[in-house]
């Protein structure tokens, strides 16, 4: 039997949509027993949510006032001390799992995936590698695999009709002070989270500024749409940095993508391959985005933006 | 006592030029393409010398692992501006673990204050050896900096994360990732490479440094990403309206 064991992001006080992701992961190992396993400050709530998920064995709750903000320093030993029971550990491949994983594979000395696509047996997995160019099929030989997920490319489980068993673990490693949380500042909070919703709606260079871009924010609020951005786009100030989708930003998998004057650098298409369908608004006809939009239109932006705005009224 | 920035970089396929893959499943095609040194691990060294520059530190060494041909991205990172170079020897296929593990010893050898990498390889994409350097070394980890500011024993570091801008202390000595907007690297003059031909290159083995391991991963093979199906082009907004409308996608 795989004994697999999720690592559960929530803000404090609600899970994440990709801890269910990443659990769907974990689901796909064959004849595995699933744990989620929840580091929090005050967790007990968080794990209920969790006990609800589809398919879970039990949960296990970190309570640690060290947990009010994740760090890594702090989590990555306590997590290794859990993961030598397991055969499998997964965490989303957000910056929250992708900064933890590789710290508390190394103290056991486990092999870690990035990015895990998909699942094929226990020991067998597919990943991209080369910015999304290229798909890689890898076989591991270890005690313990560590792995993130792209969630992205995953369904999130259901919940089930009865809860599972809650446990609380007291680590034996005591925790670290050489790390410290500062502060943190961003979270567009009233808006459409970029990862989880249904439509995106993104602009690249050619704005020209952050006022013109306010035009793409319209355009998301008629649709109900998150906000996303180019590189360009976020290095000429028009919006803040966690709005980048691609490569180096993030990789979501809307039903509806909107690229509007947006190139399509391998980079930023590296984070958009997983959308259902995509749109491409750009005045040049060779642009590379319109090779992967399943609808283009060859247009000024700020022609057909007035008419946009009116039809998705 | 010497303040030192030890510098990780990697060599990987130029970035800039499209990517192909083997049909028969062996892996992308190299053969051709150039080489150059990854970006990230390029404003590593770009802040390093910075950092250098305003009196922080006082020496910037880098250090690669690989085949011989990576010399020539420590030579750029000479020319750059880095004071001295290593060049650990290997032609095996390196896991980030054995990375991690090779760079412990250069950080026992050297005893950096502030370790640098890139956040991630844009090859292979792991995005792995900075933590696991961190976690063997027993020491702070700052990942996706996009702004360091030191002070006597600490760094604090505002990273990129997928919610915004986190800002932590970090004690020193302690590993540092880059993030793109970290800063914009210099460009080499050619005087430049040619003074950086007499900088100290320290070529080394893995014998020399006792490192043995044994590959877990195993690339079965490499195929190209699964196409969309083609597109089609819409002349005009209403056009587009009607597809969406067509395909459920609005209402
Ligand atoms: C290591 C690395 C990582 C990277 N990671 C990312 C990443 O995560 N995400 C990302 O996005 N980029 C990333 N990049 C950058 C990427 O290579 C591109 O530079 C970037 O995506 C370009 O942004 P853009 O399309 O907005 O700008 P441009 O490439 O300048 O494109 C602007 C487009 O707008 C069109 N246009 C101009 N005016 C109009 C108009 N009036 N109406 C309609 N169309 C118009 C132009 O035809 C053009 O196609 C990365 C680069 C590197 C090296
Ligand atoms: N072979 C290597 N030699 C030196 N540094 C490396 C090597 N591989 C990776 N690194 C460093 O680790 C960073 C992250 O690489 P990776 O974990 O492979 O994505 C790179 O940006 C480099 O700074």
């Amino acid at each position: 039997m795989n004994r697999v064991l999720i690592v559960a992001q929530h803000d404090g006080d609600q899970l994440a949509s990709a801890t269910a992701k990443t659990l769907q992961c974990g689901r796909a190992i064959p004849d595995a027993q699933i744990s989620i396993v929840v580091f929090a400050d005050q967790g007990n709530l968080l794990a209920a949510q969790a006990a609800k998920l589809e398919g879970i064995y039990e949960v296990i709750v970190v309570n640690d006032v060290a947990h009010a903000h994740p760090l890594a320093a702090v989590i990555a030993p306590q997590l290794a001390e859990l993961a030598v029971e397991y055969t499998h550990v997964f965490a989303p491949a957000t910056t929250f799992g992708k900064d933890l994983l590789p710290r508390a594979a190394a103290l056991i000395g486990a092999v870690q995936l990035s990015d895990i696509f998909e699942v094929a047996s226990a020991t067998v997995f597919r990943r991209f590698i080369h910015a999304g160019n290229a798909l890689e099929t890898v076989e591991v030989n270890a005690a313990v695999i560590f792995g993130t997920v792209r969630v992205a490319s995953f369904v999130a489980a259901n919940s089930a009709e009865k809860s599972v068993l809650v446990r609380e673990y007291v680590p034996k490693v005591s925790s670290t002070s050489h790390t410290r949380f500062v502060s943190i500042s961003g979270k567009s909070a009233d808006r459409p989270d970029l990862q989880s919703a249904k439509y995106v709606v993104a602009g690249g260079r050619a704005f020209a500024s952050a006022e013109n871009f306010k035009q793409i924010y319209e355009l998301a609020n008629l649709l109900g749409a998150a906000v996303g951005a180019s590189r360009a786009a976020v290095d000429s100030g028009f919006v803040p940095n966690e709005l980048q989708v691609g490569q180096t930003g993030k990789t979501i998998a809307p039903q509806l993508y909107i690229a509007i004057g947006i190139s399509g650098a391998i980079q930023h298409v590296a984070g958009i391959k997983d959308s259902k369908t995509i749109v491409a608004i750009n005045m040049d006809a060779d642009a590379p985005i319109f090779e992967i939009a399943d609808i283009g239109l060859v247009a000024d932006l700020f022609d057909v933006l007035p008419e946009l705005k009116r039809a998705f009224k | 006592m010497t303040m030192k920035i030890l510098v990780a970089v990697t060599r990987v396929l130029d970035y800039s030029a499209p990517v192909r893959v083997h049909a028969d499943g062996r892996g992308v095609v190299t053969e051709g393409v150039s080489r150059a040194m990854n970006p990230f691990d390029e404003i590593a060294i770009e802040e390093a010398l910075r950092i250098k520059e305003r009196g922080s530190a006082d020496e910037v060494v880098v250090a690669t692992i690989g085949p011989s041909a990576c010399q020539q991205q420590l030579r750029a990172a000479l020319a750059m501006g880095a004071d001295s170079a290593i060049h650990v020897e290997s032609d095996a296929t390196l896991e980030p673990l054995l990375v991690a593990r090779i760079l412990l010893k250069l950080v026992e050898r050297e005893q950096p204050a502030i370790v640098m990498l890139g956040k991630q390889a844009v090859d292979r994409d792991h995005g792995q050896t900075g933590q696991m350097l961190a976690a063997l070394w027993g020491r702070p980890q700052a990942t996706y900096a996009s702004e360091i500011v030191l002070s006597e024993a600490t760094a604090r570091v505002t990273r990129e994360v997928d919610e915004g801008l986190e800002i932590l202390d970090v004690d020193l000595p302690a590993v540092i990732t880059t993030d793109l907007r970290l800063n914009e690297p210099r460009f080499i003059k050619l005087p430049a490479i040619l003074k950086a031909k007499k900088k100290p290159l320290t070529a080394l083995t893995l014998n020399e440094l006792g490192i043995e391991y044994e590959s877990r991963i195993k690339v079965l093979r490499v195929d190209a990403p699964p196409a969309r199906p083609p597109g089609i082009r819409v002349d005009n907004v209403q056009e587009l309206i009607n597809v969406l409308k067509d395909r459920a996608l609005l209402r």
